[in-house]
């Protein structure tokens, strides 16, 4: 195994900009591991080689000749297959886009190209961003690199096992759930959920429209930060994009003092009900958290209770809505029906059938009958409250601590099949640390604290809207501290990987 | 049964919504250009096409046109507002579902002046206006043409799609009795003078720019409560919705007489027949299932923004008409003829020129439009305010007799020149010499004996009777007052 | 379970009709039982927050944000077409369409 796979973003950027090594030596080695690796992680939808190393190419051109690049021009990105990508099949890993090549640019894959980092590929995901495991996936499970046998989390399953398995240093995700942080935690990376508005949705393929975000993940609190500020930025073209200037994750997550941050943890997601070793790993770290001079202190957001079943209604009801477009007509899939009249109505109902999967159907149907008359106040309008009093919950708590933390999710990564054991809800309550921040809008980031029987557990850390920097500031030093205790969640992964 | 039986019988209940393309560069949602025209689905960007990932910006002159025209409809201005997902599926709707405005409409509860033929005012209620964008355009083809049973298939383009609109929607319109049909084409009429007074679109109704529904419903009374309603869709001309109106009203009584029920339902007008026919019936699949559309957020119309838009209205038709004929006074029954002649902005131009209105409306509504009638063409035409201006001019400074001026304007009119030329050229300026005026009225005095017994026995009307030779002799070229002081002069003296 | 909130598979039947997707009997029943189990776990939503919470539609409060009317980028009819399912005369070409809007 190369030794530039094992480096971190900041490193490779700090060695390509030393001249140590071309972006098109770093290129390849990701390029090298993917290939070695994909029969066993199956991250990617696409791989992207020719243009990966074309951007590398270019890069090093640009750096030989003495121009002004970006800080991170030459290292190596994966993409989430839901970000629109020109020339590039972008499939939302459905069925129904399997050959759609977008004829226009996500404002994200934009802004890593003016960057110059070279885009590996396209990573999988559930179809559309349903899903918890990336089992929903059309064209393949993921497995999580810790262990074949159970999966990467999700829905930015892919992202976080690219990320994991040495084969991208970074990945862009989303999160309308907890799809970056929980296949984080999952495994053992870092994944954020930006301030809703943060990073620009123009381009991403719509899940549900007020809770998606768009959610850059590293291997470490730096690198994910520092992507953010590469993908943050008002953009005209989404009119919820934040109007706020972009500047200092790097440096917040790069602070070293814990030193009287006010961390609460909420008393709602303390963990009951949770598994023993992800209850006892973040239990470790809240003292590790104090011993290195953070204040914890207990909050209460009663409303919290709710979120679960507020976001299970608003989700699908935007879902069904934002679905609807994908009727066979103008792009992606159709499909005749087999008996009966062939019409306009008749194929959109055969396209849909085929096209969506199981879990894509549930949610639409239930957020069409959300949204119907004589239901909405009950349930779309009633959920739309829950969100103000969550919000509202989390205002109040943040008066009293800089920060909340929770365990990122109830359990480490499940093993493939345990979903279709369960009933819907079984699995829908992963989601309920994550979800949240989503309907909150605010931002929320996940981070390695320890191993709970041999996998990855996530620690979440929650800031007040806009006001992500504070999440890197007790992000960065909370890191730190975890790793001089002796916690070196991936390092444990890399070694495994360089005895493989 | 007959309309003119329905419309006895039964109390009619009319309810009208009609639909504005707005003229914007852009469209409301996206950055396509909104032009008519072009090749097909060129006027498109991936949010016209409702690709995926592709969202919506609102388009700031689309939101001030819907202002004008909510105030311009003398409604409130929401002081915030929010658009809102209509979901239904169609494939000329590109997201499969209509970005539009529900329960929070951009300009609310207003009314509308209009004036029927003879004059009777009416107020229209107006219960909201809000803005929406428009579907792309499907072209059934395989079957029979045009229609959608029998195609085979449909070609879709969607140029229109994302095009603005403002949709402006009637309480139920109460109190017309039998002038039901008058009133519907009457008061869209009025939107359409009022959205091209406003510049705000082209509002052509043989373009599509301007598009109506028609609510009818049937009471027995005033009094009863209001009786199911049918709404016949896309009635694209004036003439159509009268006719759709009647033919409803005809329709529904003839089913009530029956003692059948009316169904609500959505109806077709057939241009051809003048009839409608059954399109869909109201039902579960109506179920728009609306709810705010989260890629874009509230609106909320600073009070300075809407009042700095209230100043830049233009004065509306109706106040216009109230205005200039207190100004001009003119009767109401004169500005109706002037009105429904559609000279209104001829006779005002031709007053700007330096003519009195009285006599500006006297040739517009007179020999101009006489000449036009006969060669079927409207006033304006035929002649420029400016012509009309000079020759009323001529005739005020006694070059021109009405005689000879309408021999000038039938010559202007057919092209041979500005009205002071033709008249030199042709010769028809009035004769200014007095020795050939003289002797003309000394032939008419010793010719006529009794005539100038009967003036000097102070029968003055008698002196028209010596016109005639007189005008003979000159050829119609002598000044009638001059030839009468003339006359005076010579008996008298 | 409650029992208001259990879902039939004539309910489905027609939410899928709504939504348009062609469902088999086997899985309207399925989906019957998901959407009864769902409910009946969600249903609570309507009875937390009174009258006097406003509902949030947006998680973060902007307002007016809008586009000057100026023509941008386009895309080319070949680009629009490309993608398409069928296509004829520079045109979408959809299957007949019953019914009208």
């Amino acid at each position: 195994m190369s030794e530039l796979i094992n480096k971190s973003a900041l490193e490779l950027a700090a060695g390509l900009k030393a001249g140590e090594f071309s972006s098109v030596a770093v290129t390849q080695a990701h390029l090298d591991r993917i290939h070695a690796t994909e029969a066993d992680f199956g991250s990617f939808i696409t791989v992207t080689d020719e243009l990966a190393l074309e951007t590398a190419k270019s890069v090093d051109a640009k750096r030989s000749a003495g121009e002004e690049v970006h800080a991170l021009a030459g290292v190596p990105v994966a993409l989430k297959d839901l970000i629109v990508t020109e020339g590039v099949a972008t499939t939302a890993a459905s069925k129904m886009l399997e050959n759609w090549v977008p004829p226009y640019e996500s404002t994200v894959h934009n802004k890593v190209k003016a960057a110059g980092l070279p885009v590996l590929g396209k990573t999988n995901l559930d179809e559309f961003a349903m899903g918890s495991t990336t089992e929903h996936s059309a064209f393949g499970i993921t497995r999580n690199p810790w262990n074949l046998e159970h999966v990467p989390g999700g829905s930015s399953g892919g992202a976080a096992a690219a990320l994991a398995g040495f084969q991208a240093p970074l990945s862009v995700g989303t999160d309308t759930g907890g799809s970056v942080r929980q296949p984080a935690a999952f495994t053992g990376t870092v994944g954020v959920k930006p301030t809703y508005g943060s990073i620009s949705r123009f381009g991403i393929i719509a899940m549900a429209s007020s809770l998606d975000q768009v959610g850059p993940m590293g291997r470490n609190v730096a690198d994910a930060a520092a992507l953010h500020e590469l993908l943050a930025g008002h953009d005209p073209l989404d009119s919820t994009s934040l109007p706020d200037p972009v500047a200092g994750f790097v440096s917040a997550a790069q602070t070293s003092n814990l030193g009287g941050k006010k961390l609460g943890v909420i008393k709602q997601l303390r963990g009951e009900g949770y598994q023993d070793g992800v209850r006892d790993v973040f239990s470790t770290a809240l003292d590790v958290a104090a011993a290195a001079g953070a204040e914890i202190v207990e909050v209460d957001c009663p409303s919290i209770s709710y979120a679960l079943d507020a976001y299970y209604l608003l989700m699908p009801s935007e879902v069904s809505s934002n679905l609807a477009r994908y009727d066979g007509m103008r792009y992606g899939l159709r499909v005749e029906p087999e008996s009966g009249p062939v019409t306009a109505e008749t194929v959109m109902a055969a396209t849909r059938a085929a096209g969506f999967g199981d879990e894509v159907k549930r949610r639409i149907i239930l957020g069409t009958y959300a949204l119907s008359a004589g239901y909405y106040d009950a349930y779309y309008g009633s959920a739309q409250k829950i969100r103000t009093l969550v919000q509202n919950d989390f205002t109040k708590a943040f008066e009293s601590c800089d920060v909340l933390v929770s365990p990122t999710a109830p359990t480490t990564a499940l093993k493939f099949g345990a979903e279709a054991a369960s009933d819907p809800m079984a699995l829908y309550l992963g989601d309920v640390a994550t979800i949240p921040a989503n309907l909150a809008g605010i931002p929320g980031l996940s981070l390695p604290a320890g191993l709970a029987d041999g996998l990855p557990v996530g620690f979440q850390i929650l800031a007040p809207a806009r006001q992500d920097v504070k999440m890197y500031e007790v992000a960065g030093p909370l890191e730190a501290a975890l790793e001089a205790s002796g916690t070196r969640v991936l390092d444990t992964l890399a070694e495994g990987l360089t005895t493989k | 049964m007959k309309y003119e039986d329905a419309i006895k019988k039964y109390d009619p209940v009319i309810g009208i919504e009609v639909h504005v393309e707005l003229g914007t560069a852009t469209k409301m949602f996206d950055a396509a250009p909104n032009t008519f025209g072009g090749g097909p689905n060129t006027n498109i960007t991936p949010t016209s096409l409702g690709l995926p990932g592709s969202l919506p910006v609102v388009n700031e002159k689309g939101v001030e046109y819907a202002i004008k025209i909510g105030l311009a409809l003398g409604c409130e201005i929401a002081e915030t507002c929010r658009f809102a997902r209509k979901n239904y599926f169609y494939p000329d709707v590109p997201k499969d579902f209509q970005t539009s405005q529900s329960d929070e409409p951009i300009a609310a509860e207003g009314q509308v002046e209009i004036e029927l033929e003879d004059g009777t005012m009416f107020t229209i209620p107006v219960e909201r206006a809000h803005m929406e964008e428009d579907a792309g355009k499907n072209t059934h083809i395989g079957g029979a043409t045009g229609r959608i049973h029998g195609a085979d298939h449909s070609l879709v383009d969607y140029n229109r799609a994302g095009v603005p609109l403002v949709e402006i929607v009637t309480h139920p319109i109460t109190g017309t009795g039998d002038r039901a049909a008058e009133v519907a084409s009457t008061y869209v009429r009025t939107l359409r003078d009022i959205f091209r007074a406003l510049d705000v679109s082209e509002a052509r109704m043989e373009q599509g720019n301007v598009r109506a529904d028609v609510n009818v419903s049937l009471r027995e009374s005033p009094d009863a409560p209001l009786g199911t309603r049918t709404e016949t869709k896309n009635v694209n001309s004036f003439r159509s919705i009268e006719r759709a109106v009647r033919y409803e009203i005809a329709r529904q009584a003839t089913r009530l007489e029956a003692g059948e029920k009316i169904v609500q339902e959505t109806r077709h007008f057939h241009e051809g027949t003048g009839e409608t026919s059954s399109g869909r019936p109201k039902s579960d699949a109506d179920d728009y299932r609306y709810f705010p559309e989260p890629d874009l957020v509230p609106l909320v119309p600073s009070r300075d923004w809407v009042e700095e838009l209230r100043a830049t209205l233009p004065e509306l038709p109706a106040q216009k008409r109230r205005r200039l004929a207190g100004v001009w006074g003119f009767s109401d029954l004169e500005m109706r003829d002037v009105v429904n002649a559609g000279l209104l902005e001829a006779i005002e131009d031709t007053v700007s020129a330096g003519a009195k209105p009285a006599a500006a409306r006297k040739w517009w509504t007179g020999e101009v439009a006489r000449l036009a009638n006969q060669k079927e063409q409207h006033p304006t035409e035929l002649v420029t305010p400016d012509q009309v201006a000079a020759l009323i001019g001529l005739i005020n400074d006694g070059k021109l007799n009405d005689k000879l001026a309408k021999d000038v304007l039938t010559a202007v009119a057919d092209g041979e020149g500005e009205p002071a030329e033709v008249m030199s050229a042709r010769g028809l300026e009035i004769v200014e010499d007095t020795g050939a005026l003289e002797a003309a009225v000394e032939e008419a005095i010793a010719a006529n004996p009794d005539v100038v017994e009967k003036i000097k026995g102070g029968k003055m009307q008698a002196i028209g009777a010596l016109m005639g030779p007189i005008m003979k002799a000159t050829r119609g070229q002598a000044d009638a007052g001059k030839a009468k002081d003339l006359i005076l002069a010579k008996i008298n003296g | 379970m409650t029992e208001s909130s259990a879902i039939t598979p004539e309910q489905v039947e027609h939410l899928a009709s709504l939504s348009r997707i062609a469902m088999g009997e086997d899985e309207l029943k399925s989906l019957a039982g998901d959407l009864s189990t769902i409910l009946s776990n969600v249903a609570r939503v309507n009875e937390v927050a009174g009258d006097d919470v406003p509902a949030t539609s947006h998680p973060i409060a902007l307002s007016n944000v809008l586009r000057p009317d100026v023509v941008g980028e386009t895309l080319t009819n070949e680009q629009a077409l490309a993608s398409a399912p069928a296509s004829a005369d520079e045109k979408f070409l959809v299957p007949q369409i019953l019914g009208e809007e």
